[in-house]
């Protein structure tokens, strides 16, 4: 075949399958959310924001990201420059550190369940410390501090993992003659972190940053295992308003405004830790 | 006398630092596995112990949990289509994703950046939420409350990363190789299946392992576009309320079964798979 045409027909299937379940279903949710039968009308948009559920689940959703999003990268900083100098047992550390990655936030959520839940494993520890007497009933109302915090640990205990391969991959790529010419003139190992490491490692974090602020905004299945009710996020109600309430127009909105924040964060990111022009390695 | 000071202080600092390394590591060790080493103890406990207080830090290997899931009407099935589904995502997201992959590291071509670009746009986007008015769509065309319809929105989620990889995968077997061949007779096609099919297949599987797992694990799209043909996680979050704690922690065992063996598969691949796709 023409070698001019080949590539066409190779990227074919992909732009065509994206055309028909990516580009088309947002057009439609667009046009659902912007209407509700005759015309276009603000009304769905205004249905879901002025519900008084809608300012704590936006809360709670932000709070969460705000929470868990700078430990995951903190930790996953740690991680990867800890496993980088590593010589022996590299591999295996590597794999324990990355099951998370295979186990889905529902699986998350039901294996956090089994540490907060009643007569779960923080509980028999408390009591077998002496703590308690009688298990705390730590997933309900009463304690909405430490249902935050268990749904916190599950995301990050599940999530790190995913920066952790992006920034290992990434550091990886970084030349090694920095390091040493760093350390021929006296770089401390901090010093080496916060001048080489970091800045070389720029477009990996805005990867690794990117996907976890997406992801950390569409949180739903852990909080659905942990929380329930007691902690309303934007995912879990726009589920409600498709089952619960069978208003597909409000539920069209609701994604739309998850998609808003998620393209203003994503461009925010973007931004900030843009590489500069032919500054590559 | 300072010499000998400072050379005894020093061994003995880096002594501590490196326990203190070594701690650290086996600390966040212990903080991936413990945790799944208790939802471990309570599959393999029977329904009484699970429910009990206090719980046993050890497990009895009791079938009970397990023997109950599996009696559990309807949690069979869901496994199936689960499986099915998933099996199905791999299979397409191979198959369409690989010869763009193929593409993007073969051809310069006018239309190419905004290809990419359309491929990290569907990245940086709550892919689930679509799916609510793609039910709409399925309704109309008899693919709702199919396994075939998930798959097709699993897939959409898949394919940026089944092209991402192959991408990667076919920019790390040089060209020459498949010069080589032309000019020994093969054309691009036998060129393509004779060397450079083998050279990638371990690679190519180790990405259609990881599409599997993008479906095996997706909630959202999957409780939204099944009713009667649940998956498992749909299932699993249909019956959070009502199920007993027992059912829950035998489901997410299975659930997270896949995941150990997936990450053991192609932990090779894993970190060459992002290095190349962050670019």
């Amino acid at each position: 075949m023409n070698a001019r045409i080949l590539p066409y027909v190779l990227i074919l299937p992909v732009t065509l399958f994206l055309c028909l379940f990516f580009l088309y279903p947002f057009v439609l949710v667009s046009k659902q959310a912007f209407s509700t039968g005759a015309g276009f009308t603000l009304d769905n948009f205004r249905e879901v924001v002025s519900y008084w559920k809608f300012p704590i689940s936006m809360q709670n959703t932000l709070l969460l990201a705000a929470a868990v999003v700078p430990v995951q990268l903190a930790l996953a900083l740690l991680m990867a420059t800890m496993v980088n100098k590593m010589q022996k047992g590299r591999d295996i550390v590597l794999y324990i550190w990355t099951i998370p990655l295979g186990i889905s936030d529902l699986a998350a959520g039901i294996i956090w369940l089994a540490i907060f839940e009643q007569s779960g494993f923080l509980n028999s520890m408390m009591n077998g410390l002496g703590v308690v007497d009688q298990p705390v009933n730590f997933l309900s109302y009463q304690h909405p501090g430490i249902v935050f915090l268990a749904i916190a640990l599950a995301e990050i205990w599940r999530a790190t993992a995913i920066m952790l391969v992006i920034l290992v991959a990434g550091i990886g790529l970084i030349p090694k003659e920095y390091y040493e010419a760093a350390e021929v003139f006296g770089a401390s190992p901090w010093k080496r972190f916060t001048r080489i490491t970091l800045p070389m490692l720029r477009p990996s974090l805005q990867t690794a940053l990117v996907l976890r602020v997406i992801l950390a905004f569409e949180i739903f299945a852990v909080v659905a295992a942990l929380g329930g009710t007691l902690f309303p996020v934007l995912m879990g109600e726009t589920y409600a308003y498709q089952f619960d309430l069978l208003d597909s127009g409000a539920a069209a909105a609701m994604a739309l405004i998850i998609l808003g924040i998620s393209i203003a964060f994503t461009l925010v990111i973007l931004r900030v830790l843009r590489v500069p022009k032919g500054a590559t390695i | 006398m300072t010499d000998a000071t400072a050379d005894a202080v020093a061994p003995d600092t880096r002594a501590t630092g490196r326990y203190l390394y070594i701690a650290s590591i086996a600390l966040l060790c212990a903080w991936v596995i413990v945790p799944i080493y208790f939802l471990l103890i309570n599959t393999l406990s029977s329904p009484e112990t699970v429910n009990s207080f206090p719980k046993p830090f050890w497990p009895e290997f009791d079938l009970g949990s397990l023997t109950f899931f599996a009696g559990f009407a309807g949690m069979l099935t869901a496994l199936k289509n689960s499986v099915i589904v998933a099996a199905m995502t791999m299979v397409m997201s191979i198959v369409i994703g690989a010869p763009a992959g193929y593409a993007l590291s073969r051809f310069e071509f006018p239309g190419k950046g905004l290809f990419r670009l359309l491929i990290l746009l569907t990245r940086a986007f709550p892919l689930p939420l679509l799916a609510l008015p793609l039910a709409v769509m399925f309704i109309q065309t008899g693919l709702d409350d199919t396994a075939f319809g998930l798959a097709l929105v699993h897939t959409t989620l898949a394919i940026p990363f089944a092209v991402l990889i192959t991408f990667s995968l076919f920019s790390g077997i040089p060209l020459e190789l498949e010069e080589a061949a032309w000019t020994l007779g093969c054309t691009r096609l036998t060129a393509f299946t004779k060397v450079v099919l083998p050279l990638i297949l371990p690679g190519i599987t180790a990405s259609a392992i990881f599409a599997f797992v993008i479906s095996w694990n997706e909630v959202f799209a999957a409780a939204v576009l099944t009713i009667e043909n649940r998956t498992l996680t749909a299932f699993l979050l249909q019956n959070l309320d009502t199920s007993p704690l027992h059912l829950k922690f035998a489901g997410g065992f299975i659930l997270v079964v896949p995941a150990l063996i997936f990450i053991f598969a192609v932990r090779k691949y894993l970190f060459a798979m992002w290095g190349i796709a962050n670019r």
